[in-house]
């Protein structure tokens, strides 16, 4: 190729294509950088190489050397004289070396994955028609353009157990499974929670977990998204939904300050499963267990459908502007959250800045750090409320200093946004003391005893952006409309901020206008737009918050900077 | 037990005299233990060149050089070197290790601690197959009493040399004698064989440490080797096939048993010292080393040309007795197992015998050797229960093609070779049964009882 020529590269040549790589590439992904595929089942790129599907076979050769002499062997024209090996080897055990050639497309490659092909399918089930793994199932989509298209097999099948429960959300079924080890390898490299294994041998070898072990850690359906087959399954998403009826959003994982990238599927406004989505900054290709179940707040029995004034549904109409009534009162407090969009955080601030209150406050939720991809911080949105100013310290996980102006009457009225202040420590009788403003999306104590009730939507009703604990910034999509009585946060805290302005200039209810407004104010922030951040994020300079002892311990991208008090 | 005259035993010279015993006593009578004091007064590196020098090739089945495979050894790792004896025994046919093991075990002792000395190692493995739990016995007590003389252990001879051997017992799996598997299953998991690259035991083998696999009758030699002189021992036998082999003969044979010999022809070994075929009957083809081999038919002619451009013409009788006169043939020398199939065997049920016995055996880790060795037992169980169809003779060879050269180790070629040889010399008896004896019509219980040989 005519590109240049950096130092750090070699070439190998790809089906007659030259192309340059890093040293040791792993070849499935180098001929994926020229947009090829070459087929594969047992090879992950975040877990180690096994080797063992045989579907990646490919022909091999390097440059002949004399063996006397050591002089590269050249052709006539003076070309490198590749020598071929006699049999084909796999791509996924192949690194780079300079000058390596690989053919996918020979026939003897052909040959190889329509052999491997067949093979793997003599003992496959073929029950397509009710696996749920059909749509999106490698050995479907390999048979379909790799395989002959006939049988030759007409011996009886293998039997083996077809719905073993291996954990509390995986369930196992073995005739099904190509013993590519992916589940495997992923419990003993990234779990670290070496459970599973096979008994037996040969075509009757069957995956299993170690006798009086199950597969339940926080990470087991991983093992159900890197099934190429349908052999590991959701035990929640089973026999639910065909998955090519399914619609995917992009969205993010709100349980920690990890933020995993996700991928949620819905249809018809219902959703139906949340799925890790690639990015090697942040989650690889894994996300919790506990981050999938998500999902179920949506259709949570304790959800708001609706706004409410003094206990009486309302519209949202009426229940900002009662809202915003409250606020003009005076002695107003604040208290924002860590799991609202950087957007709502931002109009937020511009409300306490219209009313002219100090006492904004934001609660911070801990829990047991896993060093893996949830952090101790449970908080999605920490950092947004520091880029956008709406708060300067770390918060706390209770609200003694609103409990002590309560107490001192110097607060009268409470602005709740998505937090439940009896949770935060505010008790019984400091609730009955102040006006109650709540914007949340599930009923708690702090709605019932709201004067002003506005449902606001969750994370998958909505678009928006969250600050992950790298200083990420990272967005997320609409996947499913809301309940009817239910508004969008932004556009909740955006007529709020309206209405409390004598002037025209009020903050944008719309996402993309929002971001005009943020990117001129919020320096951190100054270069962006909501269009504008890939689907991966976009890392800031979060320097300017050094001095903050932030609570996150190590996980998997992520390493804690050791400033302030820690460093010493 | 009588030593024929056209053997020449080195390895098995003292094992079958009367009131030899596995003890260290009997050994040291006999000159045992002479070369490991010769050895570590000795430069390492002479040792290995010796090695190199004598052409040894490895006995356990590939026949890879010895000397090389010990060069290939990465010293530069800083990591311990592992020397492991294969003794792992378990290729269909093979019974040569049981009997060093059982009557010489000081001999491969004494062979041990030569390899390691020369190569540095600190810890020994012998890792012997769960079938032989006399052996390991045998071999625990040699240790303690190699042990009590100085031989294994701390500071050996006075050295400052030290090298520790460690009994390992398998758990009955035929794959564990593929190096790698043996790897992986010493290290305490399952023997699925490893990929290479980049897990070559000389680089990353055991605990990922260098480490070398040789078997049990390939240690030996290096007593002898150290003994007679490199060029000495290269004198026995042809060029580049150097040294005794034991040769295990079973099958339709007058005489089967293990036989030491160098610089015969397959006819000598199976007419003068194994008396031919039974009384009656014509040997009908042989497996020349171990089960995996590709079988030889009597009656074929083998033609070619040597290196030094002689052309040769052999029956199988003329066939030389070694790893390059067996290949020239067009089959492996192996693990030295000839099993001689006379004229009452039935191809296709020893075919399907040995299917049965691969898909038993396939670890399970790959796909081509998997699925294709259960398939290849289902249509051979299949054809000799009566119910083959014709086209079944072209699929087997299909399959057989399929698993070819296309598995992580060698286990595929011996699913592969059994079904690809014998379709290739018997195809007309594949075809019989495939069509004449799918008859519906056809005596389905004459059917089984010549499958099952009678």
């Amino acid at each position: 190729m005519a590109e240049e020529k950096r130092d750090d590269l070699i070439t190998v040549n790809i089906d007659g294509q030259d192309l340059q790589v890093p040293p040791g590439t792993n070849m499935v992904d180098a001929v994926a950088m020229l947009g090829k595929e070459v087929p594969h089942y047992c090879y992950h790129p975040k877990l180690s190489v096994a080797g063992n599907c045989r579907m990646c076979l490919v022909e091999l050769g390097m440059p002949g050397k004399d063996r006397a002499t050591g002089e590269p062997m050249l052709n006539e024209d003076g070309t490198p004289k590749i020598m071929w090996m006699p049999g084909p080897a796999i791509a996924c055990g192949t690194k780079a070396a300079p000058g390596m050639h690989i053919k996918t497309d020979s026939p003897k490659a052909i040959e190889s994955r329509e052999s491997v092909t067949e093979f793997l399918l003599v003992n496959h089930p073929l029950d397509c028609p009710i696996c749920d793994q059909a749509g999106e199932c490698k050995l479907q989509e390999f048979s379909a353009s790799h395989g002959r298209g006939y049988s030759r097999f007409i011996e009886e099948k293998n039997v083996k157990p077809k719905r073993t429960r291996l954990g509390p959300r995986v369930t196992l079924d073995d005739e099904r499974c190509i013993l590519c080890s992916r589940c495997v390898r992923f419990c003993q490299e990234v779990a670290d929670d070496d459970v599973l294994g096979f008994t037996d041998r040969g075509s009757y070898s069957t995956l299993t977990c170690f006798p009086g072990k199950e597969l339940a850690n926080n990470y087991s359906l991983n093992t159900v998204d890197i099934c190429p087959v349908g052999a590991l399954t959701s035990t929640d998403f089973r026999f639910k939904m065909r998955v090519w009826f399914l619609k995917e959003t992009n969205s993010i994982d709100f349980e920690s300050s990890v933020g995993c990238n996700t991928e949620v599927s819905s249809r018809e406004g219902k959703l139906y499963r949340v799925t890790p989505r690639r990015n090697d900054e942040v989650n690889d290709t894994w996300m919790p267990d506990s981050g999938r179940e998500l999902y179920k707040i949506v259709e949570a029995e304790d959800r708001l459908h609706a706004a409410s004034i003094d206990g009486q549904k309302a519209s949202a109409t009426d229940a900002l502007n009662a809202a915003s009534e409250l606020l003009k009162t005076g002695g107003v407090a604040v208290v924002g959250s860590g799991s609202s969009t950087v957007e709502e955080q931002f109009a937020l601030k511009k409300i306490a800045d219209r009313i002219g209150t100090k006492d904004v406050y934001l609660v911070a939720r801990y829990g047991e750090d896993d060093g893996l991809l949830i952090s101790k911080d449970r908080n999605p949105n920490v950092r947004g409320a520091l880029a956008t100013g709406l708060i300067s310290a770390l918060p706390a996980e209770q609200l003694g200093d609103l409990a002590l102006k309560i107490n001192a009457g110097e607060v009268k009225t409470v602005f709740a946004v998505r937090e439940d202040l009896a949770a935060a420590g505010l008790t019984e009788e400091q609730l009955a003391k102040v006006q109650i403003v709540a914007l949340g999306t599930h009923a708690n104590s702090t709605t019932e005893k709201a004067k002003v009730v506005i449902a606001g939507l969750t994370q998958f009703e909505k678009s928006g952006t969250v600050i992950n604990q790298q200083f990420r910034i990272q967005k997320f999509h609409k996947a499913i409309p809301g309940p009817a009585g239910a508004i969008d946060d932004l556009a909740a805290l955006a007529a709020i901020e309206a209405n409390l302005s004598d002037s025209e200039e009020s903050v944008p209810s719309v996402i993309g206008t929002a971001w005009k407004r943020i990117a001129a104010e919020v320096p951190m922030l100054s270069e962006l737009s909501f269009q504008s951040i890939p689907d991966t994020g976009t890392l800031l300079d979060g320097s300017a918050f050094d001095s903050l002892e932030f609570v996150e311990g190590k996980s998997l991208h992520f390493e804690p900077k050791l400033e302030g008090a820690n460093a010493q | 037990m009588a030593v024929h005259p056209k053997e020449n035993r080195l390895i098995l010279k003292y094992a079958d005299e009367p009131g030899y015993t596995p003890g260290i006593d009997s050994y040291l009578a006999h000159g045992g233990y002479d070369m490991l004091k010769k050895a570590v007064g000795m430069p390492p590196q002479d040792i290995i060149d010796e090695v190199k020098k004598s052409q040894l090739r490895g006995r356990g089945g590939a026949g890879f050089p010895c000397g090389v495979k010990w060069s290939f050894v990465d010293r530069k790792s800083g990591k311990p070197i592992y020397l492991i004896c294969n003794c792992d025994e378990s290729e269909p046919g093979t019974f040569k290790d049981r009997q060093i093991v059982h009557k010489d075990p000081h001999q491969l002792i004494e062979g041990i601690m030569i390899s390691c000395f020369a190569n540095n190692v600190a810890k020994a493995f012998i890792y012997i197959r769960e079938e032989m739990p006399k052996g390991a016995r045998i071999l625990d007590q040699a240790i303690v009493e190699a042990k009590e003389k100085g031989f294994v252990g701390d500071n050996i001879l006075g050295t400052d040399y030290s090298c520790d051997i460690v009994v390992h017992r398998g758990a009955a799996a035929y794959i564990c004698g593929e190096e790698t598997g043996l790897i992986e299953s010493l290290e305490g998991k399952r023997a699925n064989p490893r990929i290479k690259p980049p897990y070559f035991p000389a680089v990353l083998g055991l605990y990922n440490c260098p480490t070398i696999v040789n078997n049990v009758e390939t240690l030996c030699n290096a007593v002898h080797i150290l003994d007679m002189g490199a060029e000495a021992f290269a004198q026995i036998g042809r060029a580049n096939n150097t040294g005794t082999r034991i040769w295990c003969v079973s099958g339709g044979v007058q005489r089967p048993g293990y036989y030491e010999v160098a610089g015969i022809t397959v006819g000598e070994l199976i007419h003068d010292i194994c008396g031919g075929p039974l009384p009656g009957r014509t040997i009908k083809a042989i497996i020349p080393g171990g089960s995996s081999m590709k079988i030889l038919k009597n009656g074929e002619r083998y033609k070619g040309k040597n290196p030094d451009g002689a052309e040769y013409d052999w029956g199988l009788d003329d066939v030389p007795l070694d790893y390059d006169g067996i290949a020239a043939a067009g089959s492996m020398s192996g693990s030295g197992g000839m099993m001689v199939l006379d004229d009452t065997v039935s191809i296709p049920a020893a075919l399907a015998n040995l299917m049965a016995f691969y898909s038993h055996e396939s670890c399970g880790q790959c796909t081509p050797c998997r699925e294709g060795s259960l398939w290849l037992k289902k249509i051979t169980a299949r054809m000799v229960h009566g119910q083959a169809r014709p086209e079944d003779v072209d699929l087997m060879k299909s399959v057989a093609d399929q698993i070819e050269g296309r598995t992580i180790c060698a286990f595929g070629f011996a699913v592969a070779w059994p079904v690809q040889s014998y379709l290739a010399k018997f195809e007309d008896e594949f075809r019989e049964y495939a069509t004449r004896l799918s008859d519906p019509n056809a005596d389905r219980q004459a059917i089984k009882e010549l499958a099952c040989n009678g």
